[in-house]
């Protein structure tokens, strides 16, 4: 350590109550200018040294309460109670030019994305040394020249003057995180929040950057939140976690003790929906949704989806109580909160069936780039294949080019004894209907000016000529049959939340009734507890309606799950195409193994 | 319930892109304090020249005293240039100039839009000879083309409105491209391909829909344009009307010579045409604010 090497003077008159380190965070409430609660009753103690993990699904208010941290607000929100201690300084007290100082100094914040948080226009090492300028660090400009250097290889990256003189776009995904990283510990602060700063990066990556955040916060000694809501990731990096259930804490723990003996319901099954990549427990979803700031219920919010509930919970909500050592839960009937049980492994074999979808040779390319390069494959009906493959790997090319959307192609797709010719446009009514594609984000994959109605029925409207009554019907029974209310049909998609969106998809994907379901990163836009939910969707349609499945997807925890057989894509072409169990156990290329290793696992 | 944002983070992270697409614009846009005004003026405006004529005291064309006095007697804002009523010239010389800018608005508009359509959703050939052909037309300044046009053939109201529509079609093309390659990369287009659907069903069906934002807001824009365009013709002479007809462009440059002893027959066609076109331009921004969100506050 060197305690000597921070410069911060950053004297204020706002209360101190002596310097602990770390963080304190008491009661904070943000409400919007109307008043109603985005968060509510936070509380979280990080001492210096330690990462506390921040778990919580999308509008849960995990953003505004990392936001918050650094004494800031989104737009329309403002801090209406508590307190926020870092060092022993309340910084909602802190007034804006003392916030200034205080910002990227004391506390600073690595965000999601580093392709826009990065200045495309200024050399790397210009950006890590303009935190130093701004902040006066050291005694100049020798020493700061000196730190940008040291920033630089803290976080793996090279010290030398060629490196400090590129820019973004010369660097890998990884690279930019890490400068991010390496501004954000630049000025040796006490505070780093990082807000879900893996999620666009690939697993393998995700594993080098968390390691490197690990290692600096023990090295500078300083607190560090790490905001996710990948609760196996949180559990990798993590000494504690805290987990945020519709704008509070519900859920305290070391990372172990919360992860093998969950207190609190809901953090219960949150642990169930994370896919498990042993395969030793069942994929389980939450039913219903988290409830919006503006619609919680009295009482405690997860109630209405709680397999516990009693009258009592839906008067009060309930206080954060110790319920163990440093292990806070706030449940009333926390004593019988049982965890996931972690049974024999699933087996996952493919039947016997007849191959449905058989690709060979197959290349295809955008322009001059090869994208694949002359790969088969072979898909059993009744069975689910999973195609796995980092971002790049050609994975969505491949599932475009069997559902007709990408031409530019050579080689033989057959389905059944027929040859399906590339482009929707040369396929017959009848395997048009055959083929279906489910997208990756349903936030773009359904027309925000057709009602759900409109968008389920016109599969069925355009490939089997079904009109009027009939189609409304058909429309109603689709929908409840992926578990939605049939009065769905008149709402807009932006009526409705992403799991439902996606359920939604998935209905117009099946409506026309198709031998072949190709499914696109089908949960990669959604929460782990809703992908669950998605997932065991699909799985009944494949063994009551003998559907075959192409899972594409990038989560090789996910693929012990659902698939049956896995063919792994590496640029272009298929490395390894085994049956799931066979893969899992006697992994035989290098980047499967690779996989295996660094995809991160719960607690151990 | 409002649309959660797809990843993890809290609200910050609403996609931009769906911003306009989502119904109700029209009322969010209504929310926006600046298109009330704007409104508010242009109806104003609207109605002096619509009701106009029938309350005109006296008639178009009819003389009621000498050339250019300010306080001829019996007329609320005096005579113009050979001894006509001004206030009822102003009367009656609103409409033509309304009726000519909205057709050369829904012209110059909808025969943009069917080039970005076609432009935006082809990705072959077709797409660069109509932008490449739009570039050529954009080369020119519309007035100077106008001019150019009006100079071949004669000036007629129907060659007046050709006139400055073709002078905006170019330019919205190029706008309602850009909005058109947007929405054509989504997914749900993807979808309607995959079923085999042909490209104007789906130009109709998908595009057209999410692409109304924009549309509006262009529209008022060329509105906009359309009556500074129309009234600086007829103040050239050239809006192809009767020569007595009453027209507040025409009014401009009849009375311009004379505007030191008689300003009112000049000050009161550019006090209304100001009104309109700020007005327009007014509803026009506020419908853009709407769809980009700008003055939105946080979802609850």
């Amino acid at each position: 350590m060197r305690e000597e090497g921070r410069p911060i003077s950053a004297a204020t008159d706002a209360e101190t109550t002596g310097g602990s380190g770390g963080l304190e965070v008491r009661g904070l409430r943000v409400t919007t200018r109307t008043g109603v609660p985005v968060v509510d009753g936070v509380d979280l103690t990080v001492p210096a040294r330690t990462v506390l993990g921040l778990v919580g699904e999308s509008g849960s208010g995990k953003t505004t309460v990392g936001t918050a941290l650094l004494g800031g607000t989104r737009r329309g929100l403002r801090v209406a109670a508590g307190s926020v201690l870092i060092d022993g300084t309340d910084v909602t007290r802190l007034d804006e030019t003392q916030l200034r100082r205080w910002r990227g100094s004391r506390v600073s914040y690595v965000p999601q994305d580093p392709t826009t948080a990065l200045d495309p226009a200024m050399r790397v090492g210009r950006q890590v040394r303009e935190v130093l300028d701004c902040h006066d660090y050291g005694s100049g400009p020798d020493e700061r020249a000196a730190r940008v250097r040291e920033a630089f290889e803290e976080v793996g990256l090279p010290g030398d003057e060629a490196f400090a003189a590129r820019y973004p776009h010369q660097l890998s995904g990884g690279q930019q995180q890490r400068v991010c990283i390496a501004t954000a510990f630049a000025t040796w602060p006490s505070l780093v929040v990082l807000d879900e700063p893996t999620t666009g990066l690939d697993v393998t990556t995700q594993s080098l950057v968390l390691g490197t955040v690990r290692q600096l916060t023990q090295r500078h000694g300083c607190a560090a939140l790490y905001i996710s809501h990948d609760l196996a990731v949180v559990s990798e990096i993590s000494d504690a976690v805290a987990v945020l259930y519709a704008g509070s804490v519900v859920e305290q723990a070391p990372t172990a003790e919360l992860v093998h003996r969950p207190r609190h319901p809901y953090t219960a099954r949150l642990v169930a929906a994370v896919p498990d990549l042993d395969g030793r427990r069942a994929l389980r979803g939450i039913p219903g949704g988290a409830p919006s700031p503006s619609g919680r219920p009295d009482g405690c919010r997860f109630a209405p989806r709680c397999a516990l509930v009693v009258d009592e919970c839906t008067t009060e909500l309930p206080a954060l109580r110790e319920v163990a050592q440093d292990h806070l839960a706030r449940c009333i009937r926390s004593a019988e909160v049982t965890a996931a049980e972690v049974g024999d492994r699933r087996r996952q074999h493919a039947g016997p069936g007849d191959v449905l979808l058989s690709v060979e040779d197959l290349s295809a390319r955008y322009g001059v780039v090869q994208v694949l390069r002359g790969l088969s494959l072979r898909v059993p009906r009744g069975a689910c294949v999973a195609l796995l493959g980092e971002s790049g790997s050609g994975k969505t090319t491949l599932a475009r080019t069997i559902a007709g959307l990408h031409t530019e192609a050579s080689g033989t797709l057959r389905l059944g004894d027929e040859v399906l010719p590339f482009g929707a446009h040369a396929r017959s009514r009848g395997t048009r209907a055959a083929v279906a594609y489910i997208f990756q984000n349903p936030y773009s994959s359904l027309n925000p000016r057709r009602t759900v109605g409109e968008s389920v029925g016109r599969p069925l409207r355009v490939l089997r000529d079904v009109r009027g009554d009939e189609l409304e019907r058909r429309v109603g029974e689709m929908l409840e049959r992926v578990y939605l209310p049939a009065r769905y049909a008149g709402r807009f998609p932006d009526q409705l939340s992403g799991g439902e969106r996606q359920r939604v998809a998935v209905a117009r994907a099946l409506i026309a009734e198709p031998e072949l379901l190709v499914c696109d990163e089908i949960t990669s836009a959604l929460d782990v507890s809703v992908q669950a939910n998605i997932v065991g969707l699909i799985e009944e349609f494949r063994r009551d309606l003998g559907l075959t499945l192409l899972f594409v997807t990038h989560d090789i925890a996910l693929v012990r799950n659902v698939a049956q057989q896995v063919a792994v894509l590496q640029q272009g072409s298929i490395v390894e195409d085994a049956s799931t169990d066979e893969l899992f156990e006697h992994p035989s290329h290098d980047y499967t193994r690779e996989l295996l290793e660094t995809t991160p696992r719960l607690a151990t | 319930m409002s649309g959660a944002p797809p990843l993890g983070g809290g609200g910050p992270s609403v996609d931009p892109g769906t911003a306009d697409l989502a119904p109700g614009l029209l009322r969010r846009s209504w929310a926006v304090g600046r298109t009330k005004v704007g409104l508010a003026l242009t109806l104003l405006v609207v109605a002096v020249a619509v009701v106009g004529p029938f309350v005109a005291p006296e008639s178009e064309t009819g003389f009621v005293g000498l050339a250019n006095v300010r306080d001829a007697p019996g007329t609320l804002f005096g005579t113009d240039n050979i001894g006509r009523d001004v206030w009822s010239r102003f009367l009656y010389g609103g409409i033509s100039l309304l009726w000519l800018s909205a057709l050369c608005t829904i012209i110059g508009v909808g025969s943009g839009l069917l080039v970005a359509l076609l432009a935006g959703y082809s990705r072959t050939w077709v797409d660069e000879v109509l932008m490449r052909t739009t570039d050529v037309f954009l080369a020119f300044p519309a007035i100077v083309l106008a001019l150019l046009f009006l100079a071949v053939f004669q000036p007629q109201p129907w060659t007046v409105v050709l006139t400055v529509a073709a002078g905006h079609a170019p330019r919205v093309a190029r706008v309602m491209r850009a909005a058109v390659l947007d929405v054509a990369g989504r997914d749900y287009v993807r979808s309607a391909e995959s079923m085999g659907l042909r490209r104007w069903p789906i130009r109709l069906g998908d595009l057209l829909p999410n692409v109304t934002g924009p549309l509006m807001v262009e529209s008022g824009l060329r509105l906009t344009y359309s009556v500074g365009l129309v009234a600086g013709l007829g103040f050239l002479g050239l809006s192809g009307l009767e020569a007595d007809q009453a027209d507040w462009g025409q009014m401009i440059n009849e009375n311009r010579v004379a505007f030191e002893v008689q300003p009112w027959a000049v000050l009161l066609p550019v006090v209304a045409i100001g009104l309109l076109t700020v007005g327009t331009n007014l509803v026009a921004d506020g419908i853009a604010r709407a769809a980009a969100g700008t003055d939105r506050e946080v979802a609850e």
